[in-house]
This record gives C-alpha cells, sequence and structure tokens, in this order.
C-alpha cells in the first residue's frame, strides 16, 4: 500500500483486472463487464513486452461474460467474437476454434460448419505455417461435422432401404461427406496426440466401407506408438473392433493386456479375467487371478457381484483341483491385511446381505475359503443363507467346511 | 502569412515566421526587422529574439497545421488550467498579472523567447518530412534545419546531410523522428544542467506556485485532488489545443501524461522553480491567512469530526513551537536553509501530535479514557456528550472505509483516453483510429452489459471530503463534543490528565541523505497512531510516512529541551 498514491495507466489498469477476477470468481456478470467496460482502453497501449496482452485477456473474460449473462445474446456473443478476431492475427485460429465450441454448444451445427469452413480458407503469410496445428484442428472438426452429416444420411437411407426405397441423391450425398470427413480426420490422427472422437468415427466410416485392414493399422497406430500418450482407450477401441471382427482370444487377450497395466480398475477386467480363466496356458490363467484380485482392489469394485462371481470361481476352481494354491498364496500375501475390514466386515456382511445375494454368495465364497469358515463375513451369510433355506448357499457351506484347511495353507 | 510586399533581397513574396515573431524570406532567408506577435494569449511580447528557424515544410500547412511550438503548447496549458482555477473561485488577478508574469520570466531565463542566445551556443533541430523517409535521397533540398546562434550575421541556413546523419543516430526514438510542434525532437534532446525543462507535472508548480503567491485558499494536496477528480485540465489536456495545431510523434512524449504527479514531486518542483526564476519573497503568510496552521487546523478538525475544543490545543502546539510565525511560513525562494513548509501536511501532524498529548494514542489510554467518558455519559446528559474516543473511531472508521473502497473502485475505473485521437506518424493513424473505433465499441457493448450504471458524473468540486452534520440524531457528529473527560485544572490551567508522550522517533534522520526524517513502518506503531495516519493521508492523498515525517519534527521542536537534556546526559555517561 506504500504506492497506494502513486497512480498511473498500468497500476489502474492492474487494479481494474484484479476487480474483474474478483467479479468472475463470484458470478457477478454485470460487475465483471462494468469494469471490463474500463479495461478496454488497454487496447490501445502498447502491451508487447507482457506475456499476456490486452487483447487476449479482453477476449478471454469478454467471451465468458457474454456466455453467461443474462441479458446477452448470441448475436452479441458472435459480434464480440468476430472484433476479437480482428484484434491479434496470432490468435486468428484459436479464437475461430474456441468460437466454433461455443457455437456447437449451443447447438448451432450450421454455423459452427461455416465457422469452420471459413478458417480453413484463411491464409496468411508465414503465420499460416506457424498456426499450422490450429489448422488441423480445425480441418479435423469439420470433418467431424462432415461425419455427422454422414451419419444422418446414413440413418436417412438405412431407413428407407427398409421401405424398399434407393436414394440415389442421399446415397451420393454420403459418399461425398465420407470422403471429406475420411480424409481430415486421417490427417489428424497422425500426428501424437489423443484424439479418441477422431478415431472412433473414422474407424466408423471404415468400418462401414468394409476397408477393415486399414482401421485395423490406424488402431494399432494409436494403441501401440510409442509417440502418442498413453491412452487406455485407445487399448478400448482396439479390443472393441477385434472383438466385433471375431479375433482369436489370443488377439483379444494381447489387446487387454496393456490395458490393464494401465488401469487396473477398468470395467473391462472382467472380459479379461473371464478369458484369461479359460485359457489353456498356465501364464494365462495366473495372470487372470492377479487381474481379478488387483481389480477388486479398488473401491468402486467392491459390490461388483459379477467380479466376485470371477474370483469366486477361479479360485474354487483351483481349490478343487488342490494345484496352484502357491498363486492364491502370493495373491493374498499382500492383501491379508487389509481386505478382511475393507471387504468382509460384519457390517458389510449384513448390508451386502439384504441388497445382493449374489453378491454375498460370492464374496462369501471367497471368504470362506481365504480366512476359512469361522470368520465374520462367512459366517454370517451362510447363516443366513441356510435359515432362507437358499440351496446353493447350503452347499457353500458344505463346500467350505470341507476345504477349511486353505486358510492355514494360504496364510503362513 | 498576410504580409504580401517583395522581398528585399530576391524579390519573391515568400514569408515565413521565426521564433521571436519576425518575418524572413523563405527563398534567400533574409531577415527583415518586422516582427509580429507571438502567440495569442493575453500578454504582449516586446523583446525579439534573433534567432532562425524554419518551419516545417508547406505539406503540413496544406494539411490545416501551422508551425507551433512546444513553450506555445504549454503556455495554452497553462491558460486553460489557470481558467479552470479561475472558474473555481480563485482571483482573476492569478491569471492576468501572476501567473503570466511567471510564464514571462521562465521563457526568459530558459532562452526560450524575449531574449539573446548566447553566441556560443549550436542547437540542431530535426524535422523530417512525412513523406521523405530517405533523407539522403536529396541533398539538395532542405530538408534539415540548423538552430544558429546569430548576433551579427543574418541569418544563413545551411544544409548538412552528414550532421544530420549523426544526429539521428543520438536519437533513441523510431526511426522517423517525427514531431507536430517544430521543436519537439530538440526539446527532449536538451541538456538538462542549467535549464529547467518545461513538462506537464510542472504545469501544476506553475499553477500551485501562483496560487501560493496569491494566498489563495487552496492547499497543494486540494489542488491535486481537483486535478486528479478533473477540474482541472491535466490529462488530455491536449484536446484544447486548437486543429490546427497537430500533436504527433515526440510531442505525445511531451504533452500526453499517463500517471498523476505526486505531491512530494510538484512541490518540489515548485521550489525549484521558486528559485530558479530568482523570486523574491512571497507574500506574507499570517494568522488570517487560510494556509495558516491555525486556520487550516480548524478545517480539518471539522472533517475529522474532531471536537471544536481541540482547536485550542492546536493553537497552542504551533505558538510554542514556533511553526505560526510569519518568517517560518512564508516562502523565501532559493534559501535552502530553511525547511520547505507544507501548510497541508503541517496541519495534519499538528491535530495528530494534539491527539497524542491528549490521548497518548497507545492503544491502551485512549479507550480506558473512552470508558469513562462513556459512562459519564450514560448517567449524565446534561451539559453536552464528552468525547468519546471509541465511538468516534467507530464512526469515523466506517465511512473512511466506504469512501476508501469507492476511491479505489474509481480509480480502478478511471479512464485514461479521450476521443482525440494520438498517433505518432500519419502512418499509424489509420491502425490507431480504428482501434479507437473498436475500444468504443467494446465500451458500448459492455457498457450496457453492466447494468443501468451510468458513467458517473465528475462530482462538483468540493472542500471537504467527508462532512459531519450536527443535525444528526444519531449523535455521528463530535464537533460539539466537550473535551472535559480528558482534561483537569491544574494551577487554572487547563492540562491533559494524559501525564505521558511517546515520541516517533529519538533521533531525526538527515533529510538531505535519505529523503525522509523519519521512516515509517506500520508494524511498530500503536494502531490508533495507524490510525489517524491514515485518515489524514486519505483526506490529503499522500503516502502516511510524510505526514509522519512532520508529526517527527513538530515533537523534536515541542520536546526540544527535554531530547537536548538527554542527549547531553547520555554523552556525559559515555565520557
Amino acid at each position: 500500500s506504500s504506492n497506494e498514491h502513486k497512480l498511473n495507466f498500468k497500476k489502474s489498469k492492474e487494479a481494474c483486472l484484479s476487480y474483474i477476477q474478483d467479479a468472475l470468481l463470484q458470478k457477478q456478470w454485470k460487475r465483471a463487464a462494468e469494469f471490463l467496460a474500463c479495461y478496454v482502453e488497454s487496447l490501445e497501449k502498447d502491451y508487447s513486452r507482457e506475456h499476456i496482452g490486452p487483447s487476449e485477456m479482453i477476449w478471454r473474460i469478454g467471451t465468458e461474460i457474454l456466455w453467461h449473462h443474462s441479458q446477452s445474446s448470441m448475436k452479441e456473443f458472435n459480434c464480440f467474437i468476430e472484433q476479437m478476431k480482428t484484434l491479434g492475427v496470432k490468435r486468428y485460429l484459436k479464437v475461430c476454434l474456441e468460437h466454433v465450441f461455443h457455437l456447437l454448444c449451443n447447438g448451432q451445427i450450421d454455423e459452427a460448419y461455416q465457422n469452420l469452413s471459413l478458417a480453413e480458407s484463411w491464409r496468411f503469410g508465414e503465420q499460416t505455417a506457424i498456426q499450422d496445428k490450429e489448422m488441423k484442428l480445425i480441418q479435423a472438426y469439420r470433418g467431424l461435422l462432415d461425419y455427422y452429416s454422414w451419419s444422418k444420411q446414413k440413418n436417412i437411407l438405412l431407413e428407407h432401404g427398409e421401405d424398399g426405397f434407393s436414394d440415389l441423391a442421399v446415397e451420393q450425398e454420403m459418399h461425398g461427406y465420407f470422403r471429406k470427413a475420411a480424409v481430415s480426420l486421417k490427417e489428424i490422427i497422425k500426428i501424437p496426440g489423443v484424439w479418441d472422437i477422431f478415431v472412433k468415427c473414422y474407424v466408423d466410416l471404415l468400418e462401414f466401407y468394409g476397408d477393415h485392414n486399414e482401421a485395423r493399422q490406424v488402431l494399432n497406430e494409436y494403441a501401440y506408438n510409442s509417440k502418442f500418450p498413453a491412452n487406455p482407450n485407445a487399448h478400448v477401441y482396439l479390443y472393441q473392433f477385434l472383438k466385433r471382427q471375431g479375433e482369436s482370444k489370443k488377439s483379444l487377450i494381447s489387446a487387454l493386456k496393456i490395458l490393464h497395466d494401465i488401469v487396473p480398475s477398468h470395467e473391462l477386467m472382467i472380459d479379461f479375467n473371464t478369458m484369461l480363466q479359460k485359457s489353456k496356458k498356465r501364464k494365462k490363467r495366473r495372470l487372470g487371478l492377479e487381474v481379478i484380485f488387483t481389480a477388486l482392489d479398488y473401491a468402486g469394485w467392491k459390490e461388483n457381484a459379477k467380479a466376485w462371481s470371477c474370483l469366486a470361481r477361479q479360485v474354487k476352481q483351483i481349490v478343487i483341483s488342490e494345484k496352484h494354491l502357491d498363486w492364491i498364496k502370493q495373491e493374498w500375501s499382500s492383501r491379508k491385511d487389509w481386505w478382511p475390514a475393507f471387504h468382509f466386515s460384519r457390517y458389510l456382511a449384513k448390508r451386502n446381505w439384504q441388497e445382493n445375494k449374489n453378491l454375498s454368495y460370492g464374496k462369501a465364497l471367497v471368504a470362506g475359503l481365504l480366512l476359512g469358515k469361522d470368520c465374520k463375513y462367512f459366517k454370517y451369510v451362510s447363516h443366513q443363507g441356510c435359515k432362507a433355506q437358499l440351496k446353493r448357499f447350503r452347499m457353500l457351506k458344505k463346500f467350505v467346511n470341507r476345504h477349511n484347511f486353505v486358510y492355514m495353507r494360504i496364510s503362513g | 502569412r498576410d504580409f504580401n510586399e517583395r522581398c528585399a533581397q530576391c524579390s519573391e513574396v515568400n514569408w515565413g515566421l521565426t521564433d521571436g515573431g519576425g518575418f524572413y524570406c523563405r527563398s534567400c532567408h533574409n531577415v527583415i526587422e518586422r516582427t509580429r506577435e507571438i502567440v495569442n494569449t493575453d500578454f504582449i511580447t516586446n523583446s525579439r529574439v534573433q534567432t532562425i528557424s524554419k518551419g516545417s515544410k508547406k505539406q503540413e500547412e496544406s494539411e490545416g497545421g501551422c508551425e507551433w511550438y512546444i513553450c506555445e503548447g504549454f503556455q495554452l496549458v497553462l491558460k486553460k488550467q489557470v481558467e479552470a482555477l479561475e472558474a473555481l473561485g480563485v482571483h482573476p488577478q492569478m491569471k492576468d498579472e501572476i501567473l503570466c508574469n511567471f510564464w514571462r520570466c521562465y521563457l526568459q531565463k530558459s532562452k526560450q523567447a524575449y531574449c539573446k542566445r548566447p553566441a556560443a551556443e549550436t542547437v540542431k533541430t530535426l524535422s523530417v518530412c512525412e513523406s521523405s523517409t530517405d533523407v539522403d535521397s536529396d541533398p539538395e533540398r532542405p530538408s534539415i534545419l540548423h538552430l544558429l546562434s546569430l548576433s551579427e550575421s543574418e541569418g544563413d541556413l545551411q544544409t548538412d546531410c552528414s550532421s544530420f546523419a549523426s544526429s539521428v543516430s543520438k536519437v533513441s526514438e523510431s526511426t522517423s523522428v517525427y514531431s507536430g510542434s517544430v521543436d519537439g525532437s530538440l526539446y527532449l534532446m536538451k541538456n538538462q544542467k542549467e535549464k529547467l525543462r518545461m513538462t506537464m507535472p510542472m504545469t501544476l508548480s506553475f499553477c500551485y506556485m501562483a496560487l501560493l503567491w496569491m494566498r489563495e485558499p487552496i492547499t497543494l494536496s486540494e489542488f491535486l485532488r481537483f486535478v486528479v477528480e478533473g477540474h482541472i485540465p491535466y490529462l488530455n489536456v491536449f484536446e484544447h489545443f486548437p486543429e490546427k495545431m497537430k500533436l504527433c510523434g515526440l510531442d505525445l512524449k511531451i504533452f500526453c501524461v499517463e500517471s498523476w504527479p505526486v505531491y512530494e514531486e510538484v512541490f518540489n518542483k515548485m521550489h525549484e522553480l521558486a528559485a530558479y526564476l530568482d523570486l523574491p519573497r512571497f507574500p506574507d503568510i499570517t494568522e488570517s491567512c487560510f494556509l495558516h496552521p491555525d486556520m487550516l487546523c480548524i478545517k480539518y478538525l471539522m472533517e475529522a469530526n474532531l471536537p471544536d475544543e481541540l482547536h485550542n490545543w492546536t493553537c497552542r502546539v504551533v505558538k510554542k513551537i514556533g511553526i505560526g510565525e510569519v518568517d517560518f511560513l512564508t516562502l523565501m525562494p532559493g534559501n535552502k536553509s530553511t525547511r520547505k513548509v507544507k501548510y497541508d501536511v503541517l496541519a495534519a501532524a499538528v491535530i495528530i501530535v494534539v491527539l497524542k498529548l491528549l490521548f497518548l494514542l497507545d492503544d491502551c489510554y485512549e479507550w480506558v479514557l473512552s470508558e469513562f467518558a462513556e459512562e459519564r455519559n450514560k448517567n449524565n446528559t446534561e451539559g453536552g456528550p464528552y468525547f468519546e474516543f471509541k465511538r468516534w473511531y467507530e464512526v469515523v472508521k466506517h465511512s473512511l472505509d466506504v469512501k476508501q473502497k469507492k476511491l479505489n473502485e474509481e480509480r480502478a475505473k478511471y479512464l485514461w483516453r479521450c476521443e482525440k485521437p494520438l498517433f505518432y506518424s500519419v502512418k499509424k493513424k489509420s491502425k490507431v483510429l480504428k482501434r479507437r473505433q473498436m475500444v468504443v465499441n467494446l465500451q458500448n457493448q459492455f457498457g450496457k452489459l453492466s447494468g443501468s450504471v451510468q458513467r458517473a458524473k465528475k462530482p462538483n468540486p468540493s472542500s471537504f471530503q467527508l462532512s459531519w452534520s450536527e443535525e444528526n440524531a444519531d449523535g455521528s457528529c463530535f464537533h460539539g463534543h466537550s473535551l472535559k473527560g480528558v482534561l483537569q485544572e491544574k494551577c487554572g490551567l487547563l492540562t491533559a490528565m494524559n501525564p505521558d508522550y511517546w515520541l516517533c522517533t529519538v533521533k531525526l534522520c538527515n533529510e538531505k541523505l535519505c529523503g525522509h526524517l523519519a521512516h515509517y513502518r506500520e508494524v511498530e506503531f500503536p494502531q490508533s497512531y495507524h490510525f489517524v495516519l491514515g485518515l489524514f493521508s486519505f483526506l490529503l492523498r499522500i503516502q502516511p510516512s510524510y505526514i509522519h515525517d512532520e508529526v517527527c519534527m513538530i515533537e523534536h521542536k515541542l520536546f526540544n529541551k527535554k531530547l537536548y537534556k538527554k542527549l547531553k546526559y547520555n554523552a556525559v555517561l559515555r565520557k
């Protein structure tokens, strides 16, 4: 506050900005507009040394205010953005792109498309080369909207197809959109990045036109090219594609391996475990056990009946065969300290029983085998089950009693 | 330009105007005796300047521009400012006699007019045509000027490309040295040692100097506040320049300000100016003068909502330390031994010292006193209320906070630009105009969205920023409150109940070395003291440390004997 009384242009505008910031944070759009109106004259001053100049500030702040202000219309918003486009040529494509996003949020797909096309045709000396990345994005989104149009045409055709109509014009249009979309989408996914939506759409197009090889190549690139950032979705898309293609279990399993490494709690882990369990290869079965145990480490899986039944099935199978009890021992050693409280408390026993019998069954089986027949969870559930005269719980009780030695073997 | 006689030397009719208003022939540079009034203001020039300068190219004239010099610009600024002061109630004598004489004297001293240039001096000036970016292309054309000293030789205008090239490299501006005025670049290049170069803040120093000479009832802090509030032209004053005085290029550096001048700056410059102009002793500041501490204390006590009774005490302090003496208060330019008096700060500091005397302000005693007063006021309503520090603090703090918040917001919303566009060169004109248009559009667009808030009109200038009315039933006005609660009678005299006093600083710094008498840090002083400093800091729009300095100065004068004794004692001990 020692320089409070020394007021100059720069300090005045800095203070103005901080008032705007406060107003924005408190969603006081009117107040923010009031101060922004005072700030805009910064445009007439040279700020070339600052990191973020007033034109960028005004663009970003003005966008926020106009987007949220109750009295602001889309027309005003568009008018403002057009002015912003003229303000900074270095930012031109960025502003165009964000404008398109806003239009899309507002459901104005046609306007968005127009803007994208316009931006695509923009040329400005060396700026065109410098803003190459933005240009690729613009082309990609234009391609995406082309895909969207293609999709609409496709649906129309399919409907008509059922009626027995064949509309040549629609078909031509559809193919036209396909070509435009395919070209743009193919371009963007060459660049390392996260392009989930582009990849999905592109693969959809390729599959429709029967180019499965290309599709497979694209998905492999997306999943396995180390230049691309690690992206679990890439593996999911690949897996889904291979599944659609009816590929062998072997390739399906290899597709899910990296997914397990990146996201052990992914919902596909159930599929993964199911396939691995059934494998003839010992290594794969071993992996399957690891996969299902790891998945159940996560809180989100606690009440997943299917997962518990997978684990139960595999554990039961191992116990019956009396081979590879050491696998269970290995998996259990790092979990025996916290899984009982995490999964097998008496409170959970009661709750699970109330809410989901299947869940209780699976969990009880696992608990009984891993912790013995005297564990809280198993005791409660089997007791309740027998009381309710449910056959499978009686069978469960017998089974666990018979194999009560297991928990001693694995906890040592 | 209306002169149509043929030149004696070359028989051409092609006349231009020199600095001093003399006529010269453009074709052969013959200077004739005929002179013309240089400026269109109220005062008349009698002396001639024997210098030559060539006007700008005919091109500029055809655009409707005219030749003008920087000092003409400043003259216009001063004229506008003093007219505004007149509108506020200042005596017209200030404009017609005082200020214009000061200005004339300044022009003379700084050798911009009314004098002979010394023979030895050679100054170069540049004025580049907008059309010729490559000056070297035509060395024959007289595109460069030399301002020569001449007492004997009459007007030889030389053109010298090489010297132009070397001059250009000295100028650190953009590649084309350009100004709408004739001597814009010259002005910025001048050696500052002897001459006091005119600047925009200095126009305020001029005004204040005149106000002081006239002993007008306005303090420097008040004057500066009026400037900031827009009642005195300062920011964007060039809006008032006539159409034909084109402002561009380096002129912008001189006339466009983007900050408000600080009190210290204007104050110091004023004193420098007074000395520079060799002014005599200013008219006496006597007891009946507005600027006398006794008078100013009345004003500030009122504004600070303090009891009128405190005035007795401020007068006593003023008398005791001699700061009410005519010789102390009156300005003697060039006298370096006396401390320059800041009348407003002085009065504020006196009040603060009195508050410390009566209330101690150690964050403890004043509240204790306040409690007693509160008790008394509850039980006994006759004879008027006793002054309660606590209530006063609450009331004043509340108002102060509201005003401060409003002021901060106003500062953040301040609009610096004006309608008249400014541009460095004609090349940039269209860009500047486009920007201006966009700014106006955006202002309209977002202005509409800010609700019904209209751009507030300039508030009428008022001398009082805080006002308290005794008619308010809530008792928020303390002017009439009594100090009986903090006073006692001793030997027939009223003295403070408070027996103690704490000095702001035991030793004063050397002002010349470190610029301050003391160094104020909020954390080292009681909150109450900080509060009263803050109050006057707001009223005077200056930093608290300046008031703190004055407080220290007054305290040292007041307790001089005791301090002297103590220091002597310490010295004795050390031996």
